[in-house]
């Protein structure tokens, strides 16, 4: 690797270090720049009505400890940050006595599974249909247009229902709920892979369906913009074949859509979590959602965390891609 | 200006867009008055009412009585006593004995037509004593409805004041004291859906654009002064927005509102955390703006000309960016529409009893299942709304993105 590579991922790995601090002190201390006791207000919720004080004061004496707010809030983040080394996350609410670290680890897998390949499958197709609607123009384009423009406007959670109405309810060819049939337990037998495929089918589509739309609105306008270049031109006058300029353009259009998906990840993953509640899919948008109800506060903060995690992996990830593509970098470390 | 306006008016994206987008204000504006009263009024008892037209099944006994013989009334009767596990019994009856037929069995009054013809040749064929005394079961049920009697009605104290029904008796509807024409039903707590919704979608147009209002301003502000000043103030405004481009805006939404508690969530209050959590983006885009407007020559005359400031950037600046900033604006507010939306299905969306917002209702019909048990009308006409104003706001953003920007005319 030459020096100018070096330099860009060295670059990149520091700020991915520096953001990534940034989330976890934000996500440390946005609960606790609340006016709000969260201890106490915790120790409410659980206890709700009941009047026995004593229970509630051990209640919030524990938790106190475990939080640590008793002590300076400098002393809490270093508590934090090294139970996060650890892996510790605390012990959650609503699964008392179960680690969040647990709960956390059955979830990810299945959010993992389902959000990668469904996102990578949507943009690959959202940007070949833009770039088709954009190369062909008339009649082509003015059905995919208007069709995916409709489409990228149904929020996520409406396409996952509209679905799960047409495909679950109506026509009974998928499951309604969960990832795999309820009566099985996780193993390795041939009947629960294709039961756990069968679940997929449904979540998968519905996110594939959210990254198409607006992905092939970007990637039209993309082309369109670098169709109408002078570069373009003047290669026609020159002579250059079609097809040649066609793959020029694709590629100039195709950069800043990998830099879009990097930055509509972090909107993106709002909906496809939601999507998850809509199928009752184990992974952390419904454990999100069970957390929130029962107003499990360490596992909220979890989810939070690996949510912000996840997207800054996949950015760095898409970063170094990037820098293999993009001829710009490329050329720099010429220059270097 | 003024040409402008007219190139937008005559954009047909941009027309769409503000159409559709006035058609639900209106109805928005124009349905409370047309439907008066509490738009959270439980007039339900059950959860999930079908949509159509209800009448008082009390009133139309007393009400003014017309005769009319309809010629297939019988078999009208008929098909509405069958269920879908008869129907599909009695088709495959006809199929299976090969009875010839000239029409749609799907349609049940045709299928009831079919049967009634043919049963007594039908029931000749061999079959096992089981299916043939549930094919008798079915006539029998049916032949009950045929040759019913009339209906008597009795006052619950005395006797002597009795109604007789018969088949032929109609009332209509608009004779009838009391009908409620519920066009979407109602929902888990029984409330009118259609008036419920328009409500919710008024208060998530204010959401939308509170939260709009706030991120535009938040970013214009620091969009402003990055572009403009650069040096150390543009590095850490760069600094902070791009960071919150990587982490989810989404994830900061949740740690707030979850932090807030329950009690401090109205309405408006997360419209405003909205905002806060999505300024960055318009920053980034104004600031890109005013770097290449800083040094054109009539901000350089300004600048040499002693202006202030402030005039500077209200004179020299604001003016070339606006049509930039209005399309970001609109952004901003379907977004902000949408953030509210998906933070209520997680369960932090406004915690308030006196108004409904689209994310709330949502919620609401998902807790009750409306998406398991069928009921459509508690979830489809909501997330038609969503849709309808995202697409109207972003058809008008991309309506304007042509007239002001060219290369992307068709």
């Amino acid at each position: 690797m030459s020096k100018g590579y070096r330099k860009y991922f060295g670059k990149k790995l520091i700020w991915f270090v520096v953001t990534l601090f940034f989330a976890v002190v934000l996500n440390f201390l946005l609960p606790r720049l609340m006016p709000s006791d969260p201890v106490a207000s915790i120790v409410n919720k659980v206890i709700g009505s009941s009047t026995d004080t004593t229970a509630a004061q051990e209640m919030y004496n524990h938790f106190a400890e475990e939080f640590g707010t008793n002590k300076p809030l400098i002393t809490q983040f270093f508590i934090y940050v090294k139970n996060l080394f650890q892996g510790n996350l605390g012990t959650s609410f609503s699964q008392y006595p179960r680690k969040v670290s647990d709960i956390i680890k059955t979830s990810i897998g299945w959010t993992l599974a389902l959000q990668i390949p469904a996102i990578i499958v949507g943009w690959i197709l959202g940007n070949v249909l833009g770039a088709v609607a954009a190369y062909i123009r008339k009649g082509w384009d003015k059905v995919v247009m208007p069709v995916s423009m409709f489409i990228s406007n149904i929020p996520a959670f409406g396409s996952a229902i509209i679905l799960l109405y047409i495909f679950a309810i109506k026509l009974k060819v998928a499951p309604v709920a969960g990832a795999y049939s309820y009566e099985m337990i996780p193993n390795f037998s041939w009947k629960f892979i294709s039961s756990v495929i069968q679940h997929y089918q449904l979540p998968f589509w519905s996110i594939v369906l959210i990254s198409i739309g607006g992905q092939a609105i970007g990637m039209r306008s993309m082309s369109i913009y670098e169709l109408n270049a002078d570069y373009v031109k003047y290669s026609r006058f020159l002579g250059i074949r079609d097809k040649k300029i066609v793959g020029y353009v694709f590629r100039n259009a195709m950069l800043p859509q990998v830099t879009g998906l990097a930055m509509s990840l972090g909107t993106s993953i709002g909906g496809a979590l939601v999507a998850e509640r809509v199928f009752s899919y184990p992974g952390l948008g419904s454990t999100m959602f069970g957390a929130v109800t029962s107003a499990d506060y360490p596992l909220i903060s979890a989810c939070t965390l690996m949510i912000t995690l996840m997207v800054l992996i996949v950015t760095l990830l898409l970063d170094v891609i990037y820098g293999f593509i993009d001829p710009r970098v490329k050329a720099a470390q010429f220059d270097a | 200006m003024k040409s402008t306006l007219k190139q937008l008016l005559h954009s047909p994206k941009f027309m769409t867009g503000l159409i559709t987008f006035l058609v639900v204000l209106i109805l928005v504006i124009v349905y409370p008055f047309i439907v008066p009263g509490d738009p959270l009024e439980r007039i339900g008892v059950g959860t999930f009412a079908k949509p159509g037209i209800y009448f008082s099944l009390y009133d139309s006994v007393t009400t003014q009585r017309e005769t009319l013989k309809l010629s297939n009334a019988d078999e009208k009767r008929m098909a509405a006593a069958v269920d879908e596990e008869d129907k599909a019994a009695m088709k495959e009856l006809i199929k299976k004995t090969e009875t010839a037929y000239d029409g749609d069995l799907d349609d049940t009054v045709f299928l009831i037509e079919v049967w009634e013809e043919n049963y007594d040749a039908m029931m000749q064929t061999k079959m096992k004593s089981a299916d043939k005394k549930y094919y008798q079961r079915i006539q029998k049920r049916l032949e009950a409805l045929k040759s019913a009697d009339n209906m008597l009605v009795y006052d619950e104290d005395s006797e002597d004041s009795k109604t007789t029904i018969t088949k032929t008796d109609y009332v209509r509807t608009g004779a009838v004291a009391n009908v409620k024409v519920l066009p979407l039903g109602t929902e888990n707590f029984g409330r009118d859906m259609l008036k419920e919704l328009l409500a919710a979608a008024g208060t998530s147009l204010k959401i939308g654009l509170l939260a709009g209002i706030v991120a535009t301003l938040l970013g214009l502000f620091f969009g402003l002064l990055s572009g403009y000043l650069g040096g150390w103030v543009d590095e850490v405004i760069m600094f902070i927005t791009t960071m919150f481009t990587v982490i989810p805006g989404f994830v900061l939404l949740i740690l707030i509102s979850y932090s807030l508690g329950q009690e401090a969530r109205g309405p408006m209050i997360i419209a405003v955390v909205i905002g806060l959590t999505s300024w960055t983006w318009t920053a980034r885009s104004v600031r890109s703006q005013v770097i290449s407007l800083r040094n054109r020559d009539h901000v350089n005359l300004s600048k040499i000309s002693g202006h202030s400031l402030a005039r500077i950037i209200l004179t020299d600046i604001l003016p070339y960016i606006a049509s930039y900033v209005v399309m970001a604006f609109i952004l901003q507010v379907s977004s902000g529409i949408l953030a509210e939306a998906q933070l209520s299905l997680l369960g932090l969306g406004p915690k308030t009893t006196t108004t409904p917002t689209l994310g709330l209702m949502m919620n609401w019909a998902m807790n009750y299942s409306a998406h398991t048990n069928g009921s459509w009308w508690a979830y489809f006409p909501v997330i038609f709304i969503i849709a309808a104003i995202t697409f109207s706001l972003n058809q008008m953003n991309t309506g304007m993105d042509q007239v002001f920007n060219p290369a992307l005319r068709d």
